[in-house]
């Protein structure tokens, strides 16, 4: 995988909070067997008038032609709440994000954006508030991410956010997790040895 | 220093410290179909091998005909994953439970009938409801595809310890109140993240006294309050359960197991980061009203206006979900009609679950307007309750009786709703479209979702049965 280190673009706003992971990407589009694919299923109720996708919902943030090409997605409180499928960071990229910016996310979805190099950011209410404000002024205004900053710039504005160091690190030099774990076999095997014999 | 059950259960699975992150030893790992083709793709690509097939096991459940045992009855894609996983599993050697086999159902359900949870283990499953395993006192949680495949790869996963919160339900619960009612109501008073960052530890005397089959309808929705995981300490009822079953400890270590469970309380005086309170007492039959499980009010009270709420976020989200469930401050539940009623899911669809149910329906028909199916959670529940004869009670009132699988609770089968119908469901997620596009999910008891099915609207399921 390659790193992430910064991102530079426009961004959209759905300002709502509780989006779960069914509206990011229904349970009809889930019965694929790869990782590609999913972002032309992205929010298809929401962003499609008719289940074929053939009708695009002219209302919805997405569909909006001062909206096209966002890099950045924003959102509220409890942003991936629900199911762990990871075909939602899967879509979300796949349509053309690269961070995630709301309130708050769900636990299992943040963890599955780290590993696939989805940068999740969350920031203050009043924060997303001047976000919001700043797309709404200009929907064209650069959002400006830097991860070894761990800042957020937009105008004159700029946002400090917070990131474990094991995830900033990840995401950053896009290690492959599993490889640095096998990197450990020896202490695993050594817990193995000591395991409850009804185990 | 005092601890958890929680640090106790983390304490005894650290491989390594690295930082603030810890590497955790996995016990067991469930899967199934639809989370991870792509992890076994991902170590194949790798030429990397299943590190203990012995402690994974699998089964087929999302994608899955209630109608038919054909693989293929759901359409050639659904066939595709489950043909994918029955070809992954035999390639690793990981025992699979495959449509038709008798150990086969939900993964949630199978894994606690088999056996296969013990307390103080550390249980994953590339499945959000995951927290069910929790009632035994094991440490358990829903990973991603990703960590599917490191779980595979390595049985190990790199976690940062959580926040603890502990749910205390004090006193006995009224007549007629069930498990269900208890963690909606938890979620209707903590809200739908309230306990995001945290693992929950139910305890008091209104949990003591639940069965086990209780005790995971319970820990099964503690993700709807966003919680990592969910986790009851375990007690006789839990050793009890587990004697004889399938994968239980022989008898030649029975006596150091239970010994070492017994060990897994949380110790008096140990410090949580949060603690919540109810008392069982105010606890009434739950409905959810809105769009998420928090939004959720007892039987007897009427559907909230936004105005109720003065946090501006859950205004709006009210002005919406009202709009989306064609509902309207003020309107009571006897005015709310129904067309399906689903009995199933992994949070309730046990053998417990059923006879409750069907208690109720042998008081009634179920109106003609509706379509009201039973999904039993696994095949073995199923077989019970044909044996107990529930399906003829069912099958009498105007149930249909179908084969077991996830179903209508995510709808990847062709259980689903359309546009504007209305169901009372006893599945864990009322989300926009979950059961369907345009459908509307009420979140109810088994006994509930039954009373909605003989009256047509939501009634209190007490006036039913006796």
């Amino acid at each position: 995988m390659t790193g992430f280190t910064e991102l530079t673009g426009k961004a959209a706003p759905l300002d709502q909070a509780n989006i779960d992971t069914d509206q990011i990407i229904p349970k009809q589009f889930l019965t694929g067997v790869t990782r590609s694919g999913y972002g032309k299923h992205l929010f298809h109720d929401w962003r499609y008038l008719d289940l074929h996708e053939q009708e695009l919902n002219p209302e919805f943030t997405l569909t909006q032609e001062k909206h096209k090409g966002a890099k950045v997605l924003l959102s509220r409180e409890n942003f991936g709440c629900g199911s762990s499928r990871e075909h939602a960071p899967w879509a979300l990229a796949d349509f053309g994000f690269g961070c995630i910016i709301a309130t708050s996310l769900a636990d299992i979805f943040y963890s599955n954006c780290i590993n696939n190099q989805l940068l999740p950011i969350a920031l203050s209410s009043n924060i997303m508030d001047d976000l919001f404000e700043h797309v709404a002024s200009n929907p064209d205004v650069i959002f400006h991410i830097d991860l070894p900053n761990q800042t957020v710039r937009v105008g004159e504005s700029s946002y400090k956010f917070e990131i474990a160091q094991h995830h900033k690190q990840n995401m950053i030099k896009g290690l492959d997790a599993i490889g640095q774990t096998l990197d450990f076999d020896e202490s695993i095997s050594a817990f193995e040895k000591n395991r409850a014999a009804w185990l | 220093m005092a601890q958890t059950i929680y640090d106790k259960v983390w304490n005894a699975h650290i491989v390594e410290q690295l930082g603030e992150d810890t590497l955790l030893y996995i016990d067991r790992h469930l899967i199934h179909e639809v989370t991870t083709p792509q992890a076994f793709a991902g170590l194949n690509e790798n030429n990397r091998k299943v590190r203990r097939p012995d402690l994974t096991f699998g089964t087929m459940d999302h994608s899955i005909s209630t109608r038919s045992l054909a693989l293929d009855a759901c359409g050639p894609q659904n066939k595709l994953q489950l043909q994918t996983l029955a070809d992954n599993c035999a390639a690793h050697n990981i025992q699979l439970y495959p449509v038709g086999h008798k150990n086969q159902g939900i993964v949630h359900v199978i894994g606690p009938q088999l056996g296969l949870i013990h307390p103080g283990m550390t249980v994953v499953c590339g499945d959000s409801h995951t927290a069910t395993h929790g009632a035994f006192g094991a440490l358990a949680f829903g990973i991603g595809t990703s960590q599917v495949e490191h779980v595979l790869a390595t049985q190990t996963l790199k976690q940062s310890k959580a926040k603890s919160m502990k749910i205390e339900v004090a006193g006995k619960l009224p007549i007629g109140v069930t498990a269900k009612d208890i963690i909606l109501a938890i979620i209707g008073k903590i809200g739908h993240a309230g306990a995001t960052g945290y693992v929950i530890e139910y305890c008091g005397e209104a949990i003591s006294e639940l069965s086990m089959e209780q005790r995971m309808t319970i820990c099964n929705m503690s993700i709807e309050a966003g919680a990592k995981a969910g986790l009851i300490s375990p007690d006789q009822k839990t050793i009890d359960y587990l004697k004889e079953k399938d994968f239980a400890p022989s008898k030649e270590h029975w006596d150091d197991a239970v010994s070492y469970w017994q060990s897994l309380t949380t110790d008096s005086d140990a410090i949580f980061d949060t603690v919540v309170t109810l008392q069982a007492k105010d606890i009434q039959p739950q409905i959810t009203w809105g769009t998420n499980p928090g939004q959720v009010i007892g039987i007897n009270q009427a559907i909230p206006s936004p105005d109720d709420f003065d946090d501006p976020i859950e205004k709006e989200s009210a002005v919406k979900a009202l709009k989306y469930m064609g509902l309207e401050a003020g309107q009571t539940w006897d005015n709310v009609k129904v067309s399906h009623v689903f009995i199933g899911s992994c949070t309730n669809s046990r053998i417990e679950d059923l006879r409750a149910a069907a208690k109720v329906a042998a008081s009634g028909k179920v109106k003609s307007h509706i379509t009201a199916i039973v999904v039993p959670g696994s095949v073995a529940v199923k077989e019970q309750a044909e044996k107990e004869a529930l399906d003829v009670i069912f099958k009498a009132a105007g149930f249909e009786w179908r084969l077991p699988g996830c179903s209508m609770c995510l709808g990847m089968n062709d259980d689903v709703l359309q546009p504007g119908d209305r169901c009372a469901s006893t599945s864990n997620r009322n989300f926009e479209g979950r059961q369907g596009r345009g459908s509307r999910t009420h979140l109810v008891s088994p006994e509930m979702a039954v009373a909605a099915a003989l009256t047509g609207s939501f009634a209190d399921s007490r006036q039913f049965g006796e």
